[in-house]
């Protein structure tokens, strides 16, 4: 990924910047300059909140070459409070213990290294609430 | 709008065939087609691709594959849904000759697939790569999550999928052209290895090689070509939220649903009026989502379907008689056209140990990523 791609997604992979649209209220993550629900295009930025739960979620034993090394490891679509939902990686447990429902918190995780450079590109991966 | 028919098909058995390039497997499919139409000429392809750049380098596959194909100078060029661009060059072949911009066009679908070292990579470029592939999912991942989401919902179980797969390979094994032509058994699919929680090795359609063709023209004209002429009765596109996370139902294929209602809608035909479906059973999961989108079985019931053998030949609404995706080969781009000429030899009655007794209305539907874009044709025997 060139860095100025990997730059201009900073606000949300970095601070978890998402956008409630003010005609019809949906939250969208990350940002987007229109509104999926209802087309408007007035919004106010927010940051969504690092926790949530799980919505449904795998566990990867065939992986991307950049993550072979990780197997096995459980990917899952996390809700958080303010209804926006987003893919992370589930770590710090047993991957066969993710399940729908459990609760996560969202922390700043470094997720892969990319082209010959091996930039190191961050973002959030969940975590099991409490541990 | 004129009445189209297919008059002609071709295409290459699917598989590893590492003899074959790119090119070498469009003209084997396109002069097949034009053999059995005993055509000798085109007015324009279509050619259903989803990443020949990625996969073997090469893009700008209209002028190529025209050329090698003796016919430099026709029109043509490559379309692009993912793992849809065989339905999509379809229906992009359809729209051009019901318009009456075209009389006689190709749409074509071709992906060689086994030259690359990074297929699961090149294949995630479908999904969101800022959203998805990012945090290092995979196609089988995706589905997976579909899968546990179904599970959760509908209370589907791994045998359920299993069943999916057990009977597509009993349909494939009486395919020539399928890659894996031979029957697998329910503990076979349940003991093969884990690809992505619950989604194992036999739940997964194969990495292929392989190349379709069909030949379209006024309804009207078909005489010329062909006795046994498919009318296309009606052509269904659609999308959906890219992200699997922005969709309400992630047990659910919105896109597919759409696009099945535009198709039944344009050819004044219901779910119940089909003899039989090839569906995109990409993933067993998938087969099951889609015959409820497609409304073939009732929302939550696709579970059972394989495992009943309603959905097997023989049974109320026989899906997939090719095999499938699962046990005919998934050369991505190929797809859609290889579904739709499953169709023509079961409605012309020319499907051997495969016939559909007395098929005469079927559909086929060929989707996109994680069921981001979708594409139902209808076709009717004549």
């Amino acid at each position: 990924m060139p860095s100025p791609r990997y730059w201009r997604e900073v606000p949300s992979r970095f601070r978890l910047e998402a956008a409630r649209c003010h005609a019809c209220d949906k939250v969208s993550f990350p940002a987007r300059r229109i509104c999926p629900a209802c087309r408007g295009t007035e919004f106010e930025k927010i940051k969504l909140t690092r926790e949530g739960r799980v919505v449904t979620s795998t566990v990867l034993y065939v992986a991307p070459n950049e993550f072979a090394m990780e197997t096995p490891y459980a990917v899952a679509i996390v809700e958080t409070p303010e209804g926006a939902r987003l893919m992370a990686q589930l770590v710090d447990c047993e991957p066969a213990d993710v399940k729908p429902g459990l609760s996560v918190a969202l922390e700043f995780r470094l997720i892969r290294q990319e082209g010959h450079g091996g930039i190191l590109c961050y973002g959030h991966k969940a975590v099991p609430a409490g541990v | 709008m004129r009445d189209v028919a297919i008059v002609g098909v071709g295409m290459t058995r699917f598989g590893e065939l590492w003899e074959t390039s790119l090119r070498d497997l469009f003209v084997q499919a396109a002069s097949e087609a034009l053999h059995s139409a005993r055509a000798d000429h085109l007015d324009a392809v279509f050619i259903g691709n989803m990443s020949a750049g990625q996969f073997v380098g090469q893009e700008h596959l209209g002028p190529l594959l025209v050329d090698h194909l003796g016919m430099a100078g026709v029109a043509a060029g490559r379309v692009e849904s993912a793992c849809a661009s065989g339905g999509l060059a379809l229906r992009t072949a359809f729209v051009e000759v019901a318009s009456g911009m075209s009389d006689l066009v190709m749409a074509a679908g071709v992906e060689k697939m086994t030259d690359s070292i990074d297929v699961t990579e090149v294949l995630a470029t479908a999904s969101d790569q800022e959203l998805e592939a990012y945090h290092g999912i995979t196609f089988p991942g995706l589905y997976a999550m579909i899968a546990r989401a179904h599970m959760e919902k509908h209370g589907t179980t791994e045998e359920d999928l299993s069943w999916v797969s057990v009977k597509n390979h009993r349909h494939g094994a009486l395919n020539p052209k399928a890659q894996f032509p031979a029957e697998v058994t329910l503990e076979d699919v349940m003991r093969s290895s884990m690809v992505a929680d619950p989604l194992r090795l036999l739940h997964c359609s194969p990495v292929s090689d392989g190349a379709a063709a069909v030949l379209l023209c006024p309804l009207d004209q078909a005489k010329k070509y062909t006795d046994r002429p498919v009318r296309i009765r009606a052509s269904g596109l659609a999308t959906g939220s890219m992200a699997l996370a922005d969709r309400k139902d992630i047990a659910f294929l919105d896109s597919v649903q759409l696009s099945a209602q535009r198709a039944y809608k344009m050819a004044g035909l219901t779910p119940a009026d089909m003899h039989l479906a090839e569906v995109h059973d990409c993933f067993a999961i998938a087969e099951i989502c889609c015959i409820e989108a497609l409304g073939l079985v009732a929302c939550g019931k696709g579970n059972a379907a394989a495992r009943t053998g309603e959905t097997a030949l023989g049974g109320r609404i026989p899906v997939n008689t090719s095999g499938g995706l699962k046990s005919k080969g998934h050369p991505v781009g190929a797809t859609g056209i290889a579904q739709a000429i499953e169709l023509c030899e079961q409605l012309r009655g020319e499907a051997g140990a495969r016939q559909v007794k007395g098929a005469r209305i079927g559909l086929a539907q060929n989707m996109g990523g994680s069921g981001a874009s979708s594409v139902v044709h209808i076709f009717e025997g004549i």
